[in-house]
């Protein structure tokens, strides 16, 4: 066998496990990033969708946050406009998070109608940019 | 001042458009007025951009709040360092710093190269142009103008974000810009060889410096952007695999498998499909992380507001690919290897499976960044992939990538033997080993790092055993004492050495990402006297008390800090100040939301990380983090060594071998010329 099928071999192999490696990466760690109504709509068609770590984005409703400090609990609703789902999350929230701004909440929707959130990111989407005066 | 920036936006567009035909036309018929007339317009355009950038500095220095960028990203109360950096705050200033200083590196680049590419320039003038008339015509055609004025004049601007007002974030940005844009060098050369189908090995030599350039820049731009994400976001690491960092991260791997594979090239002719590919591809990676940073289509934290100069970029990218590679591909039966692997067990094969794992490795980058895109394209419904995924795919990548830094080196040309094979590595595999099982025995039980570092202590003896065999080489023949020795052995073969200690930077930093399999962390709400305890990696006891909430007024912010003593098994070792800031304008009204700025006690084995969540509403009851981060402080300086390494491979002068070798070769061919 010369070096060239050597290498070959060696090159398929190491190609093999990346492809191997991300295949696996997605079916293990992927998670479902929906809208409310999405959810809401999987979850009326198939209730397995109970319990299953995802990532919601959408935006805070107004007047909805409450926050107690002491045992670092937040809880607010989401929509999308259509559906609306209230949250609850024990953790600090990140600076840019207040009411209206647009979430990613990554957590799981419990029987209860609740989505139990383990991270809460605000998306800003004008992060750096200020806020525009109305 | 505006006007005048404005009409030198124009005066740049148009040179730009000239200098493209001229040096493509001037180059392809061989007009050598026509190709000077290029080379004439990127200096222009150079000149041009920087009277821009002056006039735009002079708005946001004079505070001319009509200007609606200096509205938007400065105010009275801003600390000058800042508003200066206000220059690249923004989207519409970022864009006109990028094309500034691609038209700057591009001049360098036209007056540096030496006379014997002189026939690549034009083309190179050419493409720097291209490029750059592309930034511009962004600013131009894609409302983004920085010197666009509001219709009435605001008391005071906003100012700039406070997470932006970190000094990590005034040379952040800048680097990472100085690295994006100097990729457009190699990649003017690389299409300017192929052009002129001059594919030999000088214009080789013209790119790896520029490469090397812009790898330095781009990996001091990482660098620092994980120590801005570190101290400033305080969420208490470093790396998040967000888009944003993805996609520096990518040109980064392909530069550095470029910078490998190249001396394959240069020793053996071989690779040289490979090796343009990878600058092609390094290229249109760094504009791909341009669009992603401003095109929002990827969810980020970093991104700027979406706005239509996505699909400009968008429209680039695919243009640009496309050429580059139709060109590419029309070369290829120019691009024929010299020489053919002979062995396996060779350097040549050790730096092919590490090109293949950077590319593999910027692959699955690549494709968890883009998957939320591809499976809603596909499948219809979006599907994320966070840090799990990459950290399950490029650990293990990773770790064979820091195998190979350590036999790579070593290993001989074409073939190795099996006496070279036990002299090389008898010794570093005995080190690996004996890692391994210390820390075994320590009680480590965490398989990727219990590999990453026995593969750290394997790769570091490698490392020293060159360095001592050099020393002792010049002690024998030159007489010279160690230190001497030391000093001349790196100076006299700056490649070599300096790459071995871009790779000891490289161990330092696989072991302290080793070390954050550690992390511990816990959230507390505590009173004035209460404390909370946290166990280190290590078995020692931290203590943090809470002792107060002070609150005070600074500069431009209202600072609400807390004061937090730290005990390490009962004995006292410093305080923690975490503070929450909000910071107002300069008729004291709030400007952004309250912003977190995380304290940090920095030690050799580890760093003590703590976070104010916030006070509760009128008492000194606070929300507070606190994280242990082993091994964090190896990080910084890994980095610092990794750039050190980088500028002793990149000094001028000496010659190294390649150089010498290179010109030695043209000095033949030129004589054959002549005969």
């Amino acid at each position: 066998m010369n070096a060239g099928t050597k290498f070959a071999i060696g090159a398929v192999l190491i190609v093999g496990s990346v492809g191997y490696l991300m295949a696996s990466g997605v079916r293990e760690t992927g998670q479902y990033f929906l809208t409310p109504s999405e959810l809401s709509q999987k979850i009326a068609v198939d209730p397995s969708f109970y319990n299953v770590g995802m990532k919601v984005g959408a935006r805070v409703v107004q007047g909805t946050v409450t926050k107690d400090l002491a045992t670092r609990t937040l809880r607010f609703q989401v929509t999308d406009g259509r559906a609306r789902y209230p949250v609850e999350f024990r953790g600090l929230p990140p600076d840019t998070f207040t009411d209206s701004v647009e979430v990613v909440v990554e957590g799981r929707l419990r029987q209860d109608g609740v989505i139990y959130a383990t991270n809460v990111l605000a998306k800003c989407g004008s992060r750096y940019e200020a806020v525009p005066k109305a | 001042m505006t006007v005048l920036g404005s009409l030198m936006l124009w005066l740049a567009f148009l040179v730009g458009l000239w200098g493209t035909l001229a040096g493509f036309v001037g180059g392809l018929q061989g007009r050598p007025g026509l190709a000077e007339s290029a080379r004439q317009a990127v200096f222009v355009l150079c000149g041009a951009l920087v009277v821009a950038v002056v006039s735009l500095e002079w708005a946001l220095f004079h505070h001319d709040f009509n200007v609606e960028y200096v509205a938007a990203y400065t105010s009275r109360n801003l600390p000058t360092f800042y508003t200066w950096s206000a220059l690249y705050a923004g989207q519409k200033g970022s864009l006109l710093f990028w094309a500034t200083v691609l038209s700057g590196f591009g001049s360098l680049a036209l007056l540096l190269t030496p006379r014997r590419q002189r026939p690549l320039l034009p083309y190179v003038a050419a493409v720097v142009s291209l490029v750059a008339t592309f930034f511009i015509s962004v600013m131009l055609f894609g409302h983004a103008s920085p010197f666009e004025r509001l219709a009435y004049t605001p008391a005071d601007g906003t100012g700039l974000n406070p997470q932006l007002q970190n000094p990590g974030m005034v040379f952040h940005p800048p680097m990472l810009y100085l690295g994006y844009i100097s990729i457009t060098i190699p990649f003017a050369f690389a299409i300017a060889a192929l052009v002129s189908k001059r594919l030999d090995v000088e214009w080789l030599v013209a790119i790896r410096k520029w490469t090397l350039l812009s790898w330095l820049f781009l990996s001091i731009g990482i660098c620092l952007g994980m120590w801005w994400a570190y101290v400033e976001l305080g969420w208490g690491g470093y790396w998040a695999w967000d888009p944003v960092e993805n996609a520096s991260l990518l040109p980064w791997l392909a530069m550095t498998a470029f910078l490998h594979s190249v001396m394959i090239q240069e020793k053996r002719g071989m690779l040289k499909k490979w090796n343009l590919g990878l600058i092609i591809g390094s290229w249109l990676l760094s504009i791909f992380g341009t669009f992603i940073t401003r095109s929002g289509v990827i969810s980020s934290v970093h991104s700027f507001t979406q706005s239509s100069v996505g699909y400009f970029f968008l429209f680039f990218l695919l243009a640009a690919g496309t050429a580059s590679f139709a060109l590419y591909a029309n070369r290829l039966p120019l691009l024929g290897a010299e020489a053919q692997l002979e062995s396996m067990v060779s350097r040549e094969a050790s730096f092919l499976f590490n090109n293949l794992l950077f590319v593999g490795i910027a692959f699955s980058v690549l494709w968890g960044t883009l998957f939320p895109i591809l499976s809603e394209l596909v499948q219809g419904t979006k599907v994320t992939v966070g840090p799990p995924f990459f950290n399950l795919v490029n650990i293990p990548l990773g770790l064979a990538l820091l195998a190979l830094t350590g036999i790579g080196p070593l290993i001989a040309w074409r073939r190795a033997s099996l006496p070279n094979l036990q002299r090389q590595f008898a010794v570093p595999a005995t080190v690996g080993a004996f890692t391994l099982l210390i820390l075994l025995v320590t009680g480590m039980r965490d398989v990727y790092a219990l590999i990453a570092i026995a593969l750290g202590g394997f790769v570091s003896a490698t490392i020293v055993l060159e360095f001592a065999r050099g020393m002792r080489a010049r002690h024998r023949q030159y007489g010279e004492g160690y230190v001497l020795a030391f000093a001349r052995l790196i100076a006299r073969n700056r490649r070599r050495y300096g790459g071995y200690i871009v790779h000891a930077g490289m161990v330092m930093l696989f072991v302290a990402f080793a070390g954050m399999a550690f992390k511990t962390e816990t959230e507390a709400t505590l009173r004035p006297g209460e404390s909370v305890s946290l166990r280190s990696p290590y078995g020692s006891t931290y203590t943090f008390t809470h002792l107060g909430i002070s609150q005070y007024d600074a500069l431009n912010r209202q600072v609400t800090a807390a004061t937090v003593e730290v005990q390490r098994d009962g004995h006292k070792i410093g305080l923690l100040s975490p503070e929450k800031r909000q910071h107002v304008d300069s008729f004291g009204r709030p400007t952004f939301q309250p912003s977190t700025e995380p304290s940090i006690m920095s030690m050799l084995r580890e760093d003590l990380y703590s976070v104010l969540g916030g006070v509760v509403n009128g008492t000194e009851q606070a929300v507070f983090r606190f994280t242990i981060n082993p091994l964090v402080w190896w990080v910084w300086y890994g980095g610092v060594i990794v750039a050190l390494g980088g500028v002793i491979v990149m000094w001028p002068g000496g010659g190294s071998p390649a150089v010498k070798r290179t010109q030695a070769g043209y000095a033949v061919k030129l004589v054959a010329e002549a005969q």
